[in-house]
């Protein structure tokens, strides 16, 4: 307990660091992860196509190699300059999106085409019938799965710290400096960890109930 | 059929030819459909008539012939195929109610998005279709939460909100229970009546007999009769509708 307490500001800064970077990557990926989907399926092959690579790329790389790229590759390319923290976002926002993408593309696997040829048929364009009919029937199909990519995001941040972002990730290496036991500290984030995701666990919960779409 | 004829045609169908693979669903259909008139398909299953009703509005695409609709060839893709569509309301087998919106949002949803009327203006003329088909009470609530026949009064509501210059029907009762299909036939019955144009794809003998001006009977993907429906039920021209027919009666 003299860890936590004695160590507050660490773990303050630390883990507000988490949160942002988790809310901030986490909005990125949900609406960015949406619209590859979109693409997915979209009527246009060029478009298919492109969604597509974007998933089999990016996932399909580890994602310390991707955040190594922002922070160390992106800035030899001599674009806009970023800091570890927008690289970090970036990075974190690109990844967890391929997830959300595949997700929220299951989801609308699951609703029944007849949805989409009744939206259709009422007139609505392609955009309208995934936006209007589609994606939200979709998105409450994908609740559980969805929850599991942003925890999965939440617990990624930490990767984070090994590119010089101060999150949560980063408490143990600056407990060990002022000479605390690491081990200690390390419990302790890990139990603050387990307590974000039960709250993250509850919203899950308090979603799937009210989002309920019988058929 | 005379040009004159196909010229005035609402719905005009072509040497319409289809496969799916090498089944060769649709055979050089050709099919004129007059404004007011109420045209019952019927066959066996397989003999491609829900195909045909799904090509009319671009649910399924044709491989060659034309069609059009007041006129107007179907666009292929795009705006111009949403706008066209809006013109043809559709009601299928399955309801196809959206599943997340309640009773009225299902109907207001086209007028809304697609006419771009306000949302006062369309409650209102969704209410007085949701009356008109009996189910006003049902407005706020889920589709789930009402009867197969509730269910499929309200889509031809979500169809009709759009003033559509025809209707087409795929197998409107094949999904309802026996005492639920009559209260779905009275609200198409009254629409035929009201000089709605109509193309129904059914099993519905009674609702051919009592609201067709014509029946068109399919098999194997080919039109082989096209008369009134007296003369087909009593004078079966063809072998084909002969059997069709016959077994119909057996039970």
């Amino acid at each position: 307990m003299n860890t936590l307490l004695n160590n507050s500001d660490l773990f303050i800064t630390g883990f507000r660091n988490t949160l942002i970077l988790f809310i901030v990557a986490g909005i990125f990926a949900l609406i960015l992860g949406t619209i590859v989907a979109a693409l997915r399926v979209s009527p246009i092959p060029a478009m298919r196509a492109a969604a597509t690579l974007y998933i089999n790329v990016v996932r399909n790389t580890p994602l310390t190699l991707v955040l190594f790229f922002f922070a160390l590759g992106y800035p030899k390319l001599g674009l806009v300059e970023i800091d570890f923290m927008t690289a970090a976002t970036v990075g974190l926002s690109l990844y967890t999106a391929t997830y959300v993408a595949e997700a929220v593309r299951s989801g609308i696997n699951t609703v029944p085409v007849g949805q989409a040829e009744a939206a259709r048929a009422i007139g609505l364009p392609f955009t309208q019938t995934l936006t209007l009919v589609i994606l939200p029937q979709a998105f409450r199909a994908v609740i559980p799965p969805m929850f599991s990519v942003f925890i999965a995001l939440l617990k990624n941040t930490t990767v984070a710290a090994g590119f010089s972002v101060a999150e949560a990730g980063a408490i143990r290496s600056n407990l060990s400096e002022r000479g605390e036991p690491a081990m200690a500290g390390l419990l302790w984030v890990a139990l603050i960890f387990v307590l974000i995701v039960f709250i993250l666990s509850f919203v899950q919960r308090k979603l799937e109930k009210k989002w309920k779409v019988a058929r | 059929m005379t040009i004159q004829a196909a010229s005035d045609a609402l719905v005009s169908l072509n040497g319409v030819n289809k496969h799916f693979g090498q089944l060769h669903v649709l055979k050089d259909i050709n099919l004129q459909v007059k404004k007011g008139e109420v045209v019952v398909v019927i066959g066996p299953s397989g003999s491609g008539k829900s195909t045909l009703c799904r090509a009319i509005n671009r649910l399924e695409t044709i491989d060659t012939g034309e069609i059009s609709i007041d006129g107007k060839k179907l666009p292929e893709e795009g705006k111009e195929l949403a706008l066209l569509r809006a013109d043809v309301g559709m009601v299928f087998q399955s309801f196809n109610l959206f599943a997340h919106k309640t009773i009225l949002e299902n109907v207001t949803l086209g007028p809304i998005k697609v006419k771009k009327l306000d949302k006062a203006t369309a409650d209102k003329d969704a209410m007085a279709l949701l009356e008109r088909v009996g189910v006003g009470q049902q407005a706020p609530k889920m589709p789930a939460q009402l009867s197969g026949g509730q269910q499929q009064r309200v889509a031809i509501a979500r169809a009709l909100a759009m003033k559509p210059k025809v209707m087409l029907f795929d197998e409107p009762t094949s999904a309802l229970d026996p005492e639920m299909i009559n209260e779905v036939l009275d609200v198409m019955v009254q629409l035929a009546k009201e000089g709605m144009t109509m193309i129904v794809v059914t099993h519905e003998m009674g609702f051919a007999r009592k609201a067709a001006d014509r029946v068109v009977f399919m098999a194997d993907g080919q039109i082989v009769e096209d008369a009134k429906p007296e003369e087909f039920f009593t004078n079966p021209k063809s072998n084909r509708a002969k059997d069709f027919l016959s077994k119909l009666l057996t039970h």
